[in-house]
């Protein structure tokens, strides 16, 4: 068994090094640990081990970590702007095509104010649409997940609703609810709903049955057991659920102001497309995919916080690897 | 199912237990007319062919299976629904993946709404005897096969309960750890008075740990024989593997369990 656990230590700690952690040697002394006390322990010397747990990265070592990971897809990203810039610049596509970065940036800080405006609108129904279809996505799952009944009567319209084509509801949406803000949320819950159900039924689905036994002798309720046991061991799932929907919820409200609208960035979108001003609505996709990108991050950072525990976080932080 | 079989003094008790799982294509019967009664501070081990219901036996003995016919009692009470006077100990240590090694021990604590400071004190103790003294913070991960197991014997016991079920809690563990713990489960019982029940694939770990020991047959499980270990209450490991009487008996069970399974 020793030989196990330092096996399972020495294959992290190569790990550890390949993703450009040094801090390998403590890693590996704690390891070893639980091992060395189960040989030690017949004769029941009470020693006390060198350290309960691997110690948690610090700071610098996950900004180090962070910075490995995202250096290659930079360097890609720097290459495809050299690109960009070398082919509108010397013109083989004309401009009103394909703008220089230099044009889409003199746009973006000239109608900085007019474009922050029309971002934060997209943004605020982007949340707003997001937030109500995990509260509801998660209440369906449950229901689904807890009641034989309900999942068989739901979860076969839940899946039917999905074949729908959402974005062809949108037109109905405005006539229904005019051009205002809740067609867009309606639309952005509307897309966004369905990987929160699909990943929260799988992940409490998921739960050990041996887990749900022991529950029962002792003693504890359904809401107990699903509090201290089901909703914990679903996170993981529900995570991935919720990673995807917030990137779809952009999707939604941009889709949404497409329809109908005076303001946001699908509003500004096809206002840029009409003039042919391509330098505008480059600017425009750039916020859009920046709205995406933040919030992804955002619902990254809070699934390290709530499930640092899980296999697919414990080495290093890599916003590539999830 | 209506009367309770009131025999004083018994801990568990079981009568004429059949159970019949119906599945599309067939039926099997699982467990054929068991009859068991186990006194209160008995180690009773079960050994038998894969397959043979003894699994289904402890599940019916906690109320998580409701036997097709028969009588089951449970320290004198008439047994429906789970049942909460138990430690259930499995195979696989289930336990929670985000809890560290104590957070998982008081995890019986918060599902009972025990006393907060009793059972904080309570898993110290167990803590201590079972070595895990160091890693109360360790999450099962970082734990070895036989420390996680531990941490699952640790929340059986927090609530001092009077009996103890166990299913193969050892098997999935290498042949020195799980002499080990053998080893400790001993002394844990001896110091506890718990009765124990514990279902097992290994002859050398029913007879050392065992004041019974009940052999079991292939499906449909029936009880072939009961063996009484005639060994010291108090016992050590290697004085128990030289002892004659231990390779007696454990020789006989060999004999039993391979013909049990060539009648087949």
């Amino acid at each position: 068994m020793t030989e196990n656990s330092l096996d399972t230590a020495g294959r992290r700690a190569a790990v550890d090094k390949a993703s450009g952690e040094g801090a390998a040697a403590p890693t590996l002394a704690s390891e070893g640990a639980p091992g060395a006390v189960d040989d030690a322990h017949s004769s029941r010397v009470a020693s006390p081990p060198p350290g309960g747990r691997p110690p948690r990265p610090t700071l610098g070592r996950r900004a180090a970590a962070l910075a490995d990971s995202l250096w290659r897809p930079a360097l890609v990203l720097v290459a495809f702007f050299v690109a960009w810039w070398f082919v509108a610049a010397r013109e083989y596509v004309p401009n009103y095509l394909v703008p220089t970065p230099g044009q889409v940036w003199t746009t973006m800080t000239n109608q900085w104010s007019e474009l922050a405006r029309h971002t934060m609108v997209t943004l605020y129904e982007t949340v707003l649409g997001f937030v109500l279809a995990a509260a509801l996505g998660l209440a369906t799952a449950v229901a689904i997940a807890y009641s034989r009944t309900l999942d068989k009567a739901l979860y076969p319209i839940v899946l039917f609703a999905q074949v729908i084509p959402k974005i062809a509801i949108a037109p109905l949406l405005v006539v229904w609810f005019g051009l205002g803000l809740t067609p867009k949320i309606i639309l952005a819950v509307l897309i966004a709903f369905f990987p929160v159900v699909i990943s929260g039924v799988a992940g409490l689905r998921s739960t050990d049955p041996e887990l749900l036994d022991l529950s029962a002798t002792m003693g504890a309720g359904p809401w107990r057991t699903f509090r201290k046991i089901r909703f914990p061991n679903a996170l993981p799932h529900l995570m991935a659920g919720l990673k995807v929907a917030v990137t779809l919820a952009v999707v939604g409200a941009v889709v949404g102001e497409f329809v109908g609208a005076s303001e946001g960035l699908g509003y500004v979108l096809l206002l840029a497309n009409g003039n042919l001003d391509s330098a505008l609505l480059f600017a425009d996709l750039i916020l859009m995919s920046a709205i995406g990108i933040v919030l992804f991050v955002l619902v990254e950072i809070a699934e390290a916080l709530l499930i640092p525990w899980h296999a697919s976080r414990r080495v290093g932080v890599s916003l590539t690897t999830s | 199912m209506s009367t309770a079989p009131a025999a004083t003094g018994t801990a568990i008790g079981m009568s004429g237990v059949t159970v019949r799982f119906t599945t599309r294509r067939s039926q099997t019967t699982a467990l054929d007319d068991v009859s068991l009664d186990i006194e209160p501070g008995e180690f009773v081990t079960i050994v038998g062919p894969s397959g043979c219901g003894k699994s289904t036996l402890l599940k019916i003995v906690a109320g998580l299976v409701t036997p097709t016919s028969g009588e089951v009692s449970l320290l004198r009470r008439p047994v429906r629904g789970p049942q909460k006077e138990i430690g259930f100990v499995f195979q696989k240590a289930a336990l929670l993946e985000w809890r560290g090694a104590r957070a998982n021990i008081l995890l019986q604590a918060e599902m009972r709404g025990m006393d907060r400071a009793r059972a904080a004190r309570r898993a110290d103790e167990l803590i201590e005897m079972t070595g895990l003294t160091g890693f109360e913070k360790a999450l099962p991960h970082e734990l070895s096969g036989g420390m996680q197991q531990r941490v699952a014997l640790c929340r059986a016991l927090l609530h001092a309960p009077p009996v103890l079920l166990m299913d193969e809690p050892f098997g999935a563990l290498d042949a020195l750890t799980r002499e080990q713990m053998n080893a400790e489960l001993h002394r844990i019982w001896r110091e506890t008075g718990t009765t124990v029940v514990l279902v097992t694939h290994s002859i050398a770990e029913a007879v050392f740990l065992g004041t019974r020991v009940v052999v079991m047959s292939p499906r449909p499980g029936r009880i072939i024989r009961t063996f009484p270990v005639e060994l010291p209450a108090h016992r050590d490991y290697a004085q128990v593997m030289s002892d004659p009487r231990f390779d007696r008996l454990a020789t006989e069970l060999r004999g039993l369990l391979g013909s049990a399974a060539a009648n087949h």
